[in-house]
Formats: structure tokens, C-alpha cells, sequence
């Protein structure tokens, strides 16, 4: 991690979110959260990722000021949190832990009441934001339904909707895909990719990493309280080697050319014959294969997903980690 | 890029919105259909009061009942005080049981957080509701008191306790005043239940333990042997309120009263505080 050795935060261009060290010790004695350094560039869309009890949902709560880190520090725009937290909340817009709302009151009531919470928002403007951040998440029409009456997915649209109710400088979005069906992720991805073109920087906690390759310029993965890695998607997708995959019913005998070309990490399956082709073009493989009388019914090279590097990186599926 | 002039660009009217919380605040706590059928329930006490009397004839029962027949503006007093040791505080304890666990317990706490709503401006905005719901509790008792005496009973100038009569009018501003000193009486109460709800996430744990606190003094109230506590007992001087009803009126009771409830009211209220300040927010 070279966010450790670096020397604290120059004031110039302020990080959206910057942790040095932060770490949540429960009252059990369990550590959620362990030495974080995170750094959040201005207008990334910054995936956070990790198994379920990785610490992520523990690192959000403490960027914004709900629970105090046992040691460590946060800094928000530039501002140490929680102490600047009523000067620097107003322009952080927030989904913690899944929606939750006055189930007696209807979307657009809720919406002005957390509105009307923070001391920076224009009452005069209110009704209108609160009718244009409902459009924004298709939520026009159940504007006056009664929240109990919400399905798990409107509720998550209606959690988006107010961390749209203003403008805001930084997103931070825990799962906020969470409880939507197809058509409401891709609407969701959509509205990230839109606002981060504004400018806003996203920093979203996600489960789904297929989320992560479309729409984030960024990741950092969390496995037991640690961070494990921080880097641009870009980086960490290059750094998964590609595969060479020969589907073949001479399994012997492929695997065999292949290993004295120079292949390594090979595998057999029950079709195929795979592994790590170095820096030798595959064409040579090809010719080598069809010298040896290797009978070829497929191949090529195949990319890891962005999952396998994960697990890789985390050593566990997702939803394990106890 | 720089984000502070986004932020210029995102608050034209860069104010300060204050009263929008409380305001807010008040809707939560009075839009909601529990507190209308309490405040709903308090209404019938006068009217119950009133017909019982009414058909049960002209010789009532002591202190203020036995008035009522005589004048319906001692419905308003009667009904008050016998509110006081029961009903308030019952409704009080929903309200302010309710008021920070319910918000822990719906999630909305932290929604409410990191708007940001500020946990100190937060308790205030929760207190002072629960201090316009005690007014508006005894208001209600005030309001049917006075509706229902006027249409049951007979009203005229008021005969006071020591003695002397004074005209309806100033009869109806003692009244309102005994409202006033009750719902002032209740506030100590409230913040025990303002405490006790930021202790916990389940609001009906805070109401039964609140509740549970108002017996319990009830009790030690209720034991002589206990005497020398007693004047520090929230509720020891409740009942001065009917020292309004003297002429002039008799302040130094009321006034221990309202002492003790200002004493109460800053000990939990600095509490729950101290409490909410502290407190990890899950």
C-alpha cells in the first residue's frame, strides 16, 4: 500500500475521503476495521469491495461521522471528520446500510423531513429538489404513496433520491444496487456514470463486481478489516494474466507441447488443457499443437473476470469471512 | 478542480434554515395517529367526567368533582387533576419513549446524521417537542373541559378556595394557567424518557422502562418512613397546581415544583446528551 508511507496530506487539492490508520476496535474486542489507509481521488467513482464482515459497511459508517474510530483519522473535502461533520455533511450525499425511512409517511414526506434536517438546504427550493431527485430514480409516481406500501427496490430508489435532494461534492453509497431487479441496477449505473460526470466523486460499496468493471475508475478491496488492495480498475484488470484454453481430446499429449514451449501453471480438465502462455505469442502454440498431431476443437485466450482476481486477492468467495 | 466552488454554486441561499428542523420535528410527532388518538383520548376525559356526573345528579363528590354541578369551570380543573396522575404521564411516555428509539429503530437516526441534522440541534429539536406535546396535552383536557362544562353544566363567577369569588373570565385564566403549571410539571418526566430512549433501539423497551421509573417514584411517594426523599420525588408537589385556585394565588409550592422539574429535566436532559453525543450509531 503507498498510502502508508506517504506524508500527511499536502492542503492543495483536497481528496474527497482520505484515512490514515483507521481502525474500530468493538467493545468485544473484535477489530470491524484494521489500520485503513484509504484515498479517494476528486471525480473517481472509487469501488469499495469486500466480503460480507469485511469492515466496509464499519469504514462508511466512520467516514461519516455515525460511529468514532478507536484510533486513526478521517478527513472529508479537506476537513477532519467528525469534528467538521455539520460543515462538510451538507455537501456529501449518503446511503448507509441499506434504506430506512418513517414508514408512516409518504416518499416525498420523508424527503423534506431529511431535508429539512440540514441547516444549508433552501426551504423555498425544497418541494421542487424533492420532486426533481424523485425523477431522477423513476420514483414520480409513488411520490405520494405511503412508504410502507414501497417494495425493498422503490425504498432503495427512494435512498438514492436523498443523496440527490442537493448537489453535492462527494456520493458515498453503501450497496446501492442492493434489493433492485435488472433494469433498476442498470438505471442505477447509469445515474453513477451521470453524476460522476458532473463531477461528483462516487464512492459506492458493492457486492457485484460486474458493477465495479462498468461503471468505477477505481477499487479497493477489503478482506477481515484490512485493506488488501487500492488501485484504478484499469491496473488491477491488467494485472490478470491472460489464460491460454486449448479444448482438445488429446489432453496428454497438448499438455506435453505445451509445457516445452514454456507454458506454465498448466491445468487439465476433463476437455481442456490450460495455463499461463508467458510472453510467446499463442500462433506458436497453434503450430506446435497441429505439429504434434493434437486434434484442436477449440482455442484461445481467455481474460480472469475481475471476480477471480478478487477471490484471489480476498481468498474467499463472497459471502463467507466470520 | 475545486470543490468549494461547487459548493458556492450548489447554495445560493447560504442561510441558515434553523427552525426547519423543529418544525419537522413537531409534524413527527404530532402527524402521527398514536399521538392524535392519546390527545384524543385526553379530550374524552372531561366529556366521561362530565356525563357521570350529569346523570348521577346534583350532589357529587368532593373537592372539584363536587363543584362541577355547580359550575361548569371546575370541569376544566377537575379533569386536569385527575389527568395528572395517570393519563399525562401515559401519554408523555409514549412520546418521548418513542422519540429518539424509534428513530434508532427505523434507521432514520442516521439518516437524520448525515444530512446533517447535528446530534446536540437533534435532542434540542426532540425536547422541545416533547415540551409543546405536554402543552398541547393539558391543552386538550382544557379545551373539552371547557366545551363539555359549558354544554352540561351551568357556568358563573368562580368561588375560589379561600373563600372569595372572582368573575367567570379570570376563573377561565386560572384554569389556563393550571394547565400551564401541569404541562411545566410533566416536563421532568419527559426527560427521563428522552434519556431512557437514547439508551435503547426498541422504543417500547423505553416506554415500559420510563413508565416503569414513574411508578417506582410513585411508590417511594407513597412511604412514609421515606419522608425525609420525598420533597425530591418528582411528583411530591404535583398537586400545587390547585394553589392557583387561591386568591391571591399561593406561588411558593408551585414554585418548589417547578424547581424540581427544571432539576430533573436538566440532569436527564444532560444525560441523554451526554449520551447521544458519545454514542456509535448503528
Amino acid at each position: 500500500m503507498s498510502a502508508a508511507q506517504e506524508p500527511p496530506p499536502a492542503p492543495a487539492p483536497a481528496l474527497p475521503i482520505v484515512t490514515r490508520g483507521l481502525t474500530k476496535r468493538f467493545r468485544g474486542g473484535q477489530v470491524a476495521v484494521d489500520q485503513v489507509d484509504l484515498e479517494v481521488p476528486a471525480g473517481s467513482v472509487f469501488g469499495f469491495l469486500g466480503p460480507n464482515g469485511s469492515g466496509k459497511t464499519t469504514t462508511i459508517r466512520m467516514l461519516l461521522g455515525l460511529i468514532t474510530p478507536t484510533s486513526g483519522s478521517v478527513e472529508l473535502l479537506g476537513e477532519a471528520m467528525p469534528k467538521a461533520q455539520l460543515k462538510v455533511l451538507p455537501r456529501v450525499g449518503a446511503l448507509v446500510e441499506g434504506p430506512a425511512f418513517y414508514p408512516f409517511w409518504t416518499g416525498q414526506a420523508n424527503l423534506l423531513r431529511f431535508d429539512a434536517a440540514d441547516r444549508t438546504a433552501d426551504p423555498r427550493t425544497r418541494k421542487a429538489r424533492a420532486a426533481e431527485a424523485l425523477e431522477r430514480v423513476g420514483l414520480s409516481n409513488a411520490a405520494g404513496k405511503k412508504v410502507r406500501a414501497y417494495s425493498l427496490g422503490m425504498r432503495q430508489r427512494l435512498a438514492i433520491a436523498v443523496a440527490l435532494m442537493q448537489r453535492r461534492d462527494l456520493l458515498v453509497l453503501d450497496e446501492p444496487t442492493n434489493g433492485l431487479d435488472p433494469q433498476g441496477t442498470r438505471e442505477v449505473r447509469n445515474l453513477i456514470r451521470e453524476l460522476a460526470s458532473d463531477g461528483t466523486t462516487v464512492f459506492t460499496s458493492t457486492h457485484l463486481l460486474a458493477e465495479v468493471e462498468q461503471v468505477c475508475t477505481h477499487a479497493a478491496v477489503m478482506s477481515r478489516g484490512k485493506l488488501v488492495r487500492q488501485s484504478t480498475v484499469a491496473e488491477l484488470r491488467a494485472e490478470l494474466r491472460p489464460r491460454l484454453i486449448v479444448r482438445t481430446p488429446d489432453l496428454a499429449q497438448a499438455a506435453e507441447t505445451l509445457t516445452n514451449l514454456g507454458a506454465t501453471d498448466l491445468k487439465t480438465t476433463q476437455e481442456t488443457v490450460e495455463g499461463d502462455a508467458g510472453d510467446l505469442p499463442i500462433d506458436k502454440f497453434a503450430a506446435a499443437l497441429v505439429a504434434a498431431d493434437v486434434r484442436i476443437h477449440g482455442f484461445g485466450l481467455e481474460r480472469p473476470s475481475l471476480e477471480d482476481a478478487f477471490v484471489a486477492l480476498t481468498g474467499e468467495g463472497f459471502d463467507v469471512a466470520e | 478542480m475545486s470543490l468549494s466552488s461547487t459548493a458556492e454554486v450548489a447554495r445560493p441561499s447560504a442561510g441558515r434554515h434553523t427552525l426547519g428542523l423543529f418544525r419537522s420535528e413537531l409534524r413527527l410527532v404530532f402527524g402521527r395517529a398514536r399521538t392524535q388518538a392519546g390527545l384524543g383520548v385526553l379530550a374524552a376525559v372531561p366529556l366521561l367526567i362530565g356525563i357521570a356526573i350529569r346523570l348521577s345528579g346534583p350532589e357529587g363528590g368532593e373537592g372539584f368533582l363536587g363543584q362541577v354541578a355547580g359550575n361548569g369551570l371546575f370541569l376544566i380543573v377537575a379533569s386536569l387533576g385527575l389527568s395528572l396522575p395517570f393519563f399525562l404521564p401515559t401519554a408523555v411516555t409514549v412520546v418521548s419513549g418513542e422519540s429518539l428509539a424509534g428513530e434508532s429503530s427505523l434507521g432514520t437516526l442516521r439518516t437524520m446524521l448525515t444530512a446533517p441534522a447535528g446530534r446536540s440541534r437533534l435532542l434540542a429539536a426532540k425536547m422541545v417537542a416533547l415540551a409543546v406535546f405536554c402543552l398541547a396535552a393539558t391543552m386538550t383536557i382544557w379545551v373539552s373541559g371547557l366545551i363539555v362544562g359549558f354544554v352540561l353544566f351551568p357556568v358563573g363567577d368562580v368561588l375560589l378556595l379561600s373563600g372569595t369569588t372572582v368573575s367567570l373570565a379570570e376563573g377561565l385564566l386560572r384554569a389556563l394557567g393550571i394547565a400551564v403549571v401541569i404541562s411545566l410539571s410533566l416536563l421532568g418526566l419527559a426527560g427521563i424518557g428522552l434519556f431512557v430512549s437514547s439508551l435503547t433501539s426498541t422504543p417500547l423497551a423505553a416506554m415500559a422502562a420510563t413508565f416503569g421509573a414513574f411508578i417506582v417514584l410513585g411508590i417511594l411517594t407513597a412511604i412514609p418512613q421515606l419522608h425525609a426523599i420525598h420533597p425530591w420525588v418528582l411528583m411530591y408537589r404535583w398537586s400545587s397546581f390547585a394553589d392557583l385556585l387561591r386568591d391571591p394565588p399561593y406561588w411558593n409550592e408551585i414554585g418548589k415544583n417547578l424547581l424540581l422539574q427544571g432539576g430533573y429535566l436538566a440532569v436527564f436532559y444532560a444525560a441523554a446528551w451526554a449520551r447521544l453525543t458519545s454514542r456509535d450509531i448503528t
